[in-house]
C-alpha cells in the first residue's frame, strides 16, 4: 500500500515536472531580441536633429507621415488623398479642388507607396509622390512646404497598386493597375467575359523637371493580368521598367484559389525609353477618356481642377521589341532593382525561392530570341535564361527587397515574420531577425536608389498584438528600426505609425532641412481675395453671397464686429495671416459652422464657406494658439433674418454704433 | 615747429576718412533680441539712412506692451546723416590734401563731438521708445520701462537685448581710430624732435 503510494507520489512530480519543462518550451517573451546598447543607438536628445527623414505612406489613412530616425519621433502627417479638418485640407475653397476627380469629390483613398525623386537615381529631396490604390491617382508632395502640391487621376485604370516608382532622372513615374478592367467604349460587360473584355495597363506619368508637373504621357495596353508592385531599372538598366504581375490564370472569382493556379506567373520587362520614342513617333492612339488634374499654386494659395479628355494608348501589338514577360514562381509581388541595375529580385508571395534575374542576361534572351512561347502575343523570355539565381530557403512568404551600399539584401518575409539579409552575388543568406509582427514592406535610407545610405532597415508590420499597451479591438501599427551596420542586424527601436504603413523611404536630413520654407511673402500673395494689410479689410455683397476680407495678426482679427448679413446668404470668410514670422499660424472658426477650421500659414489667404440657417450672433476666434493674447483673439458675426434691413458694417476697435432705428429682428415674425 | 604732417599721415588720413564710404553701403548699428520663443533671434539693423531686418516682427511684438510702431519715416536724422558722413569724408581728405597739423586736430575734435552727438540721440530714441507707452497698451508692468540698451546687454521682459555697432559702424570706428593713431603718432614723434 506504502509502496503504490510512494510509486504515484512518483508519478505524479514526474508529470508536473515534465508540464514545467514544456512550459519552458514555449517562446520566450520579445523584449529578449533587445541588445544592450539599442537604446543608445535610437536615442536622439531632446533639442538635437534626427539624421533621417522617414516618409511613411499611411495606407488607408490617406496620408503620407513624416518620422525622424533614428528616435521614430513623428513630426507631421500629410494630407495626401484625404481631408484634414486640423488643417482645413479638403474643407476650405481653395483646397477642395485638390480632392476632385472624374467621380468627384472623393475624399479618401488607399495610399500605399512612397517614392522620392531621382537624378541619376540618387535621391535630390524634391518631391515625394505617392499612389491611391482605390480611385487611381498619383500625388506629388512638395518637399518645401511639406503640402501636397500636385494630384492627377489615371484614366483606364482601376487600383493603382503598381504605383508611382520613378526613373533614374525622375522622368515619369509609373501607374500599374492593380486590376484589370473593360476598357474603351463598351464598359458594361457580364463580369464573366473577363478573359475577352478586361484588360490592363500601365501608365507613364511625365514629371517636368523644374516644375515637377505631372501629365499622362502614355500608356501601354497590356493583357488583362494585375499589377503589383514595379522598379525603374539604375546604370545600364535605367530605361527599363519592371512589373510584377499576378494573376496570369485571369481569373474574376474567388482570386486566392484561382489566381494561385499556375506555378509562375509573370515579371513585365518595358522598353520605357521604346516606348517613349513610339509615342513620340505617332505609333499611339488617342483614347477619349475622363480624368482630373488637380494643381496647387503656392503664389494664389488655391488649387484648380481640370478635367482632362484624352489619352495617348500604346498597343503592344504595333510598337514591337517594348515588352516582355519573364516567368517569375507564384504571384510575385515585390519587384526590386539592386543599386547596380543589373539584378532583378522577383518575390513570389507564395514561392519558396527568391529568383534572381539579370539584366545581362534578359538582354541577351532579347537578342538571341530565347522565348518561351508568348503570352497574348507577347513574348515570354525563358525563366532560365535570364535568372541570374535563386536564394533557395529563405523563408516563407517573400515580399520586398531593399538594397545596402555593400551589395547585401534585405527581403521581408510576411509569413515568417522576418528580414533575411542576403548577399546579392552569391545568394547566401547571411543573417534573419524576427519582425513583431508580420512585416510587409521594409526600407533602408536611400535603398531603391543607387547610393544607399544604409545604416538601417526599418521594417513596417501589419500587426502588433502585444507590442504595445492595448487600445482595444483597434491597435496601433508599427515600424521597427533595425541597426544593420554591423554584420548582424540588431533590433534598437520600435515605434507606432499612423494609418496602415505600406512603403516608405528614409533620406539624410540636410537634404530636405535646408529647403524647408518658413512662411509665404505676402507681397506675393496673389490671392483674389487678399487683404494687403488691415486697411484693405472689407465685407462685400454680391448677389446673395458675403465676402469677408479678413486679417489675422497677434492677436485681433479684422474685421472683428460683423453685421448685416441676412439668412439665405452663404458668407465666405477669406482670411489673411499678415504675419511674416516663423511658425505663427493663425486658426480660424465659427460656432456652428457645418465645415471645420481654417489654419492659414503667414502670408497665406483660405477661405471658409458658410451657410448660416439661424439668425443670432455667432462668436469667432483664432483656434491656434498664437500669443499671449490668443485668448482675446475672437469676435462676432450677426446673421439677421431674411429682409431685415440691418445696414452690412464691420469694424475692430471702434465699435462702430448700432444703427438707432429698431432693429429688424424686433418685428414680429409674422406678416 | 612743423605743422606739417609726414607723407605716411597724410596717406593713413585720406584711408581713413575714404573708409567711411563703408557706412552708405554697410548697417552700423545692430540690435539683437533673443526669448524663448526666439531661439533663433531676432535683428535690427540700423543703416545711416534707414532700417532693415526683423523690424515688422519686432513692431508686432512691441505693440503689446505699448511701445510705437517704428518707421523710418519718423526719423529725421535719417534724410541728414548721409551728407554728415559725406562731410566727414570731404573733410577728412581735406586734412590730407592740406596736411594741416592743426586741421587734423580740429577735424578729430569735430569727429568726437559727432560720435557723442550720435550716441546720445540714440540715447535720447531709446529712453522715448522704452518710457513713452500707450497707455491702452496689453500687457502694463507697473514701473517697468523698456529701453533698450545703448550698448551691451539689456534683459528687457523675456527678451534678452544686444546693441552694439554693425559691419559698418566698425568701420567707422576704426577708421576714427585710425585718425586719432594718426595725431598721437604725430605728437609723439614731434615731442622726440623737440627733445633733441
Amino acid at each position: 500500500m506504502k509502496h503504490s503510494f510512494s510509486k504515484s507520489l512518483l508519478a505524479i512530480s514526474l508529470l508536473v515536472a515534465g508540464f514545467v519543462w514544456l512550459q519552458g518550451c514555449k517562446p520566450k517573451g520579445t523584449q529578449s531580441a533587445v541588445s544592450g546598447d539599442a537604446a543608445a543607438k535610437a536615442y536622439v536628445a531632446p533639442g538635437k536633429y534626427d539624421e533621417f527623414y522617414n516618409f511613411v505612406s499611411g495606407g488607408f489613412s490617406g496620408q503620407m507621415s513624416v518620422y525622424g530616425l533614428p528616435s521614430g519621433r513623428l513630426f507631421r502627417v500629410i494630407p495626401v488623398f484625404s481631408v484634414d479638418p486640423e488643417k482645413g485640407w479638403g474643407y476650405s475653397e481653395e483646397t477642395k479642388p485638390m480632392l476632385n476627380t472624374s467621380h468627384g469629390f472623393v475624399p479618401w483613398d488607399d495610399l500605399h507607396h512612397i517614392a522620392l525623386s531621382v537624378t541619376k537615381s540618387e535621391h535630390d529631396g524634391r518631391w515625394a509622390f505617392g499612389n491611391a490604390n482605390n480611385t487611381p491617382r498619383i500625388a506629388r508632395i512638395d518637399l518645401k512646404t511639406f503640402r501636397t502640391a500636385e494630384i492627377i487621376e489615371i484614366p483606364n485604370s482601376a487600383g493603382n497598386h503598381s504605383s508611382p516608382f520613378i526613373t533614374e532622372n525622375s522622368e515619369y513615374v509609373v501607374a500599374g493597375t492593380r486590376f484589370s478592367v473593360p476598357i474603351g467604349n463598351k464598359l458594361d460587360v457580364p463580369i464573366n467575359t473577363y478573359k475577352e473584355n478586361f484588360k490592363g495597363t500601365v501608365s507613364f506619368i511625365g514629371v517636368d523637371k523644374t516644375s515637377g508637373e505631372m501629365n499622362v504621357a502614355f500608356q501601354i495596353l497590356t493583357p488583362g493580368i494585375n499589377f503589383d508592385l514595379a522598379r525603374a531599372g539604375k546604370g545600364k538598366s535605367a530605361g527599363w521598367f519592371f512589373f510584377s504581375c499576378y494573376n496570369s490564370e485571369k481569373a474574376n472569382t474567388l482570386l486566392e484559389v484561382n489566381a494561385s493556379q499556375k506555378d509562375k506567373d509573370f515579371i513585365m520587362a518595358v522598353n520605357w525609353k521604346k516606348a517613349e520614342e513610339y509615342a513620340k513617333a505617332g505609333k499611339g492612339v488617342k483614347k477619349a477618356v475622363r480624368y482630373a488634374h488637380n494643381k496647387y499654386d503656392d503664389n494664389t494659395h488655391s488649387a484648380t481642377s481640370t478635367i482632362m479628355n484624352e489619352v495617348l494608348v500604346l498597343d503592344p501589338k504595333d510598337c514591337p521589341d517594348m515588352i516582355y514577360f519573364m516567368p517569375c514562381p507564384k504571384s510575385p509581388h515585390g519587384c526590386d532593382t539592386d543599386p547596380t541595375g543589373e539584378y532583378i529580385v522577383g518575390s513570389g508571395k507564395l514561392a519558396a525561392v527568391i529568383p534572381v534575374f539579370s539584366f545581362t542576361k534578359i538582354q541577351d534572351a532579347i537578342a538571341k530570341k530565347n522565348y518561351d512561347g508568348e503570352y497574348d502575343g507577347i513574348p515570354v523570355l525563358k525563366y532560365e535564361a535570364v535568372l541570374h539565381g535563386e536564394v533557395s530557403k529563405p523563408g516563407l512568404g517573400p515580399l520586398h527587397t531593399e538594397f545596402d551600399g555593400n551589395g547585401n539584401a534585405y527581403t521581408s518575409f510576411f509569413v515568417s515574420s522576418e528580414i533575411v539579409k542576403w548577399s546579392v552575388k552569391d545568394l547566401k543568406v547571411l543573417d534573419r531577425v524576427p519582425t513583431y509582427y508580420s512585416i510587409g514592406h521594409l526600407s533602408v535610407p536611400g535603398g531603391p536608389t543607387k547610393k544607399p545610405w544604409g545604416k538601417y532597415v526599418i521594417a513596417y508590420n501589419k500587426i502588433t498584438k502585444d507590442r504595445y499597451l492595448p487600445t482595444g479591438p483597434e491597435l496601433t501599427q508599427s515600424a521597427q528600426l533595425y541597426d544593420i551596420s554591423g554584420d548582424k542586424m540588431k533590433l534598437i527601436l520600435d515605434f507606432p505609425t499612423i494609418g496602415e504603413p505600406h512603403y516608405a523611404e528614409a533620406i539624410p536630413a540636410e537634404m530636405i532641412m535646408k529647403n524647408s520654407r518658413k512662411i509665404f511673402k505676402l507681397e506675393e500673395n496673389k490671392h483674389p481675395y487678399i487683404a494687403m494689410g488691415e486697411g484693405k479689410t472689407k465685407v462685400e455683397r454680391k448677389g446673395n453671397e458675403v465676402h469677408v476680407y479678413m486679417t489675422a495678426i497677434r492677436s485681433h482679427i479684422t474685421p472683428d464686429n460683423i453685421e448685416g448679413v441676412k439668412l439665405g446668404e452663404t458668407v465666405y470668410f477669406h482670411v489673411t495671416n499678415l504675419e511674416q514670422d516663423w511658425d505663427v499660424p493663425h486658426g480660424f472658426a465659427v460656432k456652428g459652422i457645418s465645415n471645420a477650421e481654417l489654419l492659414i500659414m503667414p502670408g497665406e489667404t483660405q477661405t471658409l464657406k458658410w451657410t448660416p440657417e439661424k439668425a443670432g450672433v455667432y462668436p469667432m476666434y483664432c483656434t491656434d494658439f498664437c500669443s499671449a493674447l490668443h485668448q482675446e483673439m475672437q469676435g462676432y458675426i450677426r446673421i439677421s433674418p431674411a429682409g431685415s434691413n440691418v445696414p452690412l458694417l464691420f469694424s475692430t476697435g471702434t465699435n462702430l454704433p448700432a444703427v438707432t432705428a429698431p432693429a429688424a429682428t424686433e418685428k414680429p415674425a409674422t406678416k | 615747429m612743423n605743422n606739417k604732417l609726414s607723407v605716411t599721415s597724410r596717406i593713413l588720413v585720406a584711408f581713413a576718412s575714404g573708409a567711411l564710404i563703408a557706412a552708405f553701403f554697410l548697417p552700423v548699428w545692430r540690435i539683437d533680441l533673443f526669448a524663448p520663443q526666439y531661439p533663433e533671434g531676432l535683428m535690427m539693423n540700423i543703416w545711416i539712412n534707414g532700417l532693415s531686418g526683423d523690424v515688422e516682427i519686432i513692431n508686432g511684438l512691441n505693440h503689446y506692451i505699448g511701445m510705437k510702431h517704428i518707421s523710418v519715416d519718423m526719423f529725421p536724422e535719417f534724410k541728414f546723416l548721409p551728407y554728415v558722413v559725406g562731410f566727414f569724408m570731404l573733410l577728412g581728405m581735406l586734412v590730407a590734401v592740406t596736411g594741416n597739423r592743426k586741421f587734423l586736430l580740429f577735424y578729430l575734435i569735430l569727429t568726437a563731438i559727432g560720435g557723442a552727438l550720435a550716441m546720445y540721440d540714440f540715447y535720447q530714441w531709446g529712453y522715448d521708445y522704452g518710457h513713452n507707452l500707450d497707455p491702452s497698451a496689453a500687457i502694463q508692468v507697473p514701473g517697468l520701462s523698456y529701453q533698450p540698451p545703448l550698448f551691451g546687454h539689456k534683459r528687457l521682459l523675456n527678451f534678452d537685448a544686444y546693441s552694439f555697432p554693425d559691419v559698418g559702424g566698425w568701420v567707422v570706428i576704426g577708421a576714427a581710430v585710425l585718425a586719432f593713431g594718426v595725431w598721437f603718432a604725430e605728437w609723439y614723434h614731434q615731442r622726440k624732435k623737440n627733445k633733441k
